[in-house]
């Protein structure tokens, strides 16, 4: 009964911060801040759904298979942003307007 | 032992553990094909997970972890409602930039494990890192400081001391 409740209210928030980073994504300027909502919200929203799936399954083989995508979504979702990022970056996609500062800009633009 | 060998014995039991979990025990074929794909992955790969002696006794790494984890935990949970209130906000105040931080740390895990951590915490996202002169490039989505010394302290200062005791 109480693993149901705590199970539910795991993935009760997934969903909510799942939604955020959605949101996040449609409201934000730039890639480079659309990232920021997707990479933290989703990764903690989609986190917080496979481990309600872990409180409610137990420990069992459907169980661990959820903890285990919980390590790799921490693992692949910085590094995935970081890529982006860095991607668009060099293929000199704009920073929004209300940029104040870019420190990478002003050590790269020597090179390519 | 050697390095390499210790390596591809971790790399063998982790492999293996992650083997078990992700099937289901009972069934020993299951458990001989885990097994022999184990040996595969650790021979062919193992030697890139330990490639450095540490100072630090096991055991006292492995709390630092655990600390380490726990404190990260935190730090991600209040990004996540920093976030999500910035976007609820009907404004939306965002000052976004790219700022550069300077890390102590010299091993290569060490500071994947710092940029991932910056990545998913409050409002900061790497860019890039320059290996040679221990450089970070952060995205900030709410500038504070535009200078490395403060930046480097907000951004980095949290886990730096914390992952120079697991990894160096």
């Amino acid at each position: 009964m109480i693993r149901e409740i705590l199970g539910m209210a795991f993935i009760y928030i997934g969903i909510a911060f799942d939604f955020f980073g959605v949101l996040g994504l449609v409201r934000l300027p730039d890639v480079y801040n659309r990232l920021q909502a997707a990479t933290k919200c989703v990764t903690f929203g989609t986190a917080g759904l496979l481990f309600g799936i872990f409180i409610l399954q137990g420990f069992n083989a459907f169980g661990f298979k959820a903890l285990i995508g919980i390590v790799f979504i921490f693992l692949a979702a910085p590094v995935a942003a970081h890529a982006i990022a860095r991607a668009a970056h060099r293929s000199r996609i704009p920073l929004t307007s209300e940029t104040v500062v870019d420190a990478y800009e002003k050590d790269h633009e020597i090179k390519e | 032992m050697q390095i390499k060998t210790r390596s591809r014995i971790t790399v063998f039991i982790l492999s293996f553990l992650v083997w078990i979990a992700l099937t289901s025990v009972r069934d020993p074929q299951e458990l001989v094909a885990g097994f022999v794909v184990s040996v595969l992955v650790a021979l062919i790969a193992g030697h890139f997970f330990i490639t450095t002696e540490k100072s630090k006794h096991f055991l006292h790494r492995m709390a630092a972890a655990i600390l380490y984890f726990f404190k990260f935990l935190w730090e991600m949970v209040k990004a996540n409602f920093h976030v999500a209130y910035l976007v609820i906000h009907p404004n939306v105040p965002i000052r976004p930039g790219i700022v550069k931080i300077k890390t102590r740390l010299t091993k290569e895990t060490a500071i994947t494990v710092l940029t991932n951590s910056i990545t998913l915490t409050p409002g900061t996202l790497t860019v890039d890192i320059n290996p040679e002169k221990k450089e970070i490039y952060v995205h900030w989505i709410d500038v504070k400081f535009k200078d490395v010394k403060m930046a480097t302290k907000t951004i980095g200062g949290k886990f730096e001391s914390r992952l120079m005791e697991v990894f160096e």
